[in-house]
């Protein structure tokens, strides 16, 4: 192997020690699921040892692997974005036809009862919204998250899954929508 | 002209999503209020969208000092899943 100065070198005995947890971490704010990030770093390493001759120090090691890693996120996101089906039935909140884009009648919002008490900051609030973040389709959860509970940029989150912003703030509007429903319904009319 | 200002509650609740994230330009924005003017429903949607977001904010705030990382188990498990690679 040539070996200059400014040229970086892969040394994928040292990867786990050194980059395991970076990267562990770098998936798992995205999926939001510790066992798919898990899975993820391991095909990131298994394909950084695979390629690893095509490696050509431009870069240094972990910029390379995190390069690996974000093919892997997007992937995992075209993956579940093509589950559709079931979850799509019961998203819509307004009508078609004639009175297109109007609400149906039985998801119009209703007040909520004791809205300032049951908005106390608790663990039992914080549990609830974490049930209906998860009935949310998968990839709607996963863009909902990355854009509000990570707060990560609408061009980042764009570029990360490879999506346009009209598509995500589409998924952010379904998800919102849908996400005030299961509160409605779980906590605050209760 | 009026009648491209007028919008349907769906995309009313679409700009109000956006907006909660500071993202809707301004004629956005026009639309929307002039929308919750003549649609209570969707201004009860606007008020209470406010309110999920401080939720969500609080979540947020929650995360943000989180690292995960991964057990040394699992390390131990990768490091000798990669060693039988070659």
């Amino acid at each position: 192997m040539n070996q200059t100065n400014n040229t970086n070198t892969l040394s994928p005995n040292k990867w786990v020690d050194n980059y395991a947890d970076y990267l562990f971490n770098y998936a798992v704010t995205r999926v939001n699921d510790s066992n798919i990030a898990k899975d993820l770093v391991q095909e990131t390493f298994f394909a950084g040892l695979k390629s690893a001759k095509n490696f050509q120090g431009k870069s240094t090691e972990r910029t390379w692997l995190v390069s690996i890693i974000k093919r892997k996120i997007i992937d995992h996101y075209r993956k579940i974005n093509s589950k559709k089906g079931k979850a799509e039935i019961r998203m819509n909140f307004y009508d078609s036809g004639d009175n297109e884009g109007n609400w149906i009648e039985e998801r119009v919002p209703q007040s909520w009862n004791n809205e300032a008490e049951k908005s106390i900051e608790n663990r039992e609030l914080k549990s609830q919204i974490d049930l209906c973040i998860d009935n949310l389709p998968e990839k709607y959860a996963m863009v909902f998250r990355m854009k509000t509970i990570q707060e990560f940029e609408t061009e980042e989150i764009c570029k990360e899954l490879d999506i346009t912003p009209s598509n995500l703030w589409v998924i952010i509007h379904r998800a919102r929508t849908q996400l005030r429903k299961c509160m409605e319904e779980n906590w605050f009319n209760k | 002209m009026f009648k491209k200002f007028k919008i349907t509650c769906d995309e009313a609740t679409a700009i109000c999503d956006k907006a909660q994230y500071g993202e809707a330009s301004l004629y956005e924005k026009l639309q929307l209020n002039w929308h919750i003017v003549i649609c209570k429903i969707c201004a009860l949607y606007s008020k209470q969208n406010r309110k999920m977001s401080q939720i969500f904010k609080m979540k947020a705030n929650d995360c943000k000092n989180e690292t995960k990382c991964l057990s040394n188990m699992d390390k131990e498990a990768l490091k000798e899943q990669l060693s039988n690679f070659n």
